[in-house]
């Protein structure tokens, strides 16, 4: 499959996409987008900076939706921004959000994470966020490469499409 | 229309059918017809999308109710 994949990149267009958020609604943009370039045939790369590390951890139960900060959030009933604010209403608004996603047939953000995996997106780590964190390695996913804005320049400078997510 | 292999996309939202149907494509041989029955909306202009971008063949779309029928075939 993976040789297929490699084979079926005919396009020879480049994608590069910097996620810098680690919210669950913020996780979806890169991932849609870097598996589909990828299922397109496109060659891509994303940095992930700042927030955007927390996409990469294995663990994925951090990842989360806050209503507070957010009008646009549709809520089921008109919510003040105090309630919003009260303890475990941040996990309430994960858990609906997820059920929400679940039932409407949205992958997973670990599921496109795992698309873009097979399709041989390389996912890179941005170091200098994982020193300033104290973020360990071991807490990431095998498979992605740690540098820093060179590197990411040396593959978005010959790009098609890049983005700041 | 006759095809070789059948990809069930129903309940599957973006970007899954489209990835789904690459995967499919990827183990047929050239020439070969691959029938999609999705459910997503979005996925009637995605598919043409997808077609033109690399280059495999969208013979048909059709629309069963609420069910969106396409046939493809491989580069």
């Amino acid at each position: 499959m993976r040789a297929n994949v490699v084979q079926e990149k005919s396009l020879d267009k480049k994608m590069a996409i910097i996620a810098t958020k680690g919210t669950l609604d913020m996780a979806y943009p890169p991932f849609i987008l870097a598996s589909t370039a990828a299922t397109l045939g496109y060659e891509v790369q994303v940095f992930f900076t700042f927030y955007g590390l927390q996409l990469l951890k294995k663990d994925l139960s951090d990842v989360k939706v806050s209503p507070l900060g957010n009008p646009a959030m549709p809520m089921p009933i008109p919510m003040p921004v105090l309630v919003q604010a009260l303890p475990g209403m941040e996990s309430m608004a994960t858990m609906m959000m997820k059920q929400k996603i679940k039932s409407k047939g949205v992958a997973s953000i670990e599921s496109l994470r795992e698309v873009c995996i097979e399709a041989d997106v390389k996912f890179i780590a941005c170091q200098m966020t994982v020193d300033l964190f104290d973020f360990k390695k071991s807490d990431f996913i095998d498979g992605i490469v740690y540098g820093g804005a060179a590197t990411f320049m040396g593959f978005a400078g010959n790009t098609d499409v890049c983005l700041f997510i | 229309m006759q095809f070789d292999r059948e990809l069930d996309a129903r309940g599957l939202q973006c970007p899954l059918p489209i990835v789904k149907t690459k995967k499919q494509l990827n183990e047929m041989a050239s020439g070969q017809v691959l029938r999609v029955v999705s459910t997503d909306v979005g996925s009637l202009k995605d598919m043409e999308a997808f077609a033109e971008q690399t280059g495999n063949a969208l013979l048909s779309t059709e629309t069963l109710g609420k069910e969106f029928v396409f046939f493809l075939r491989r580069k």
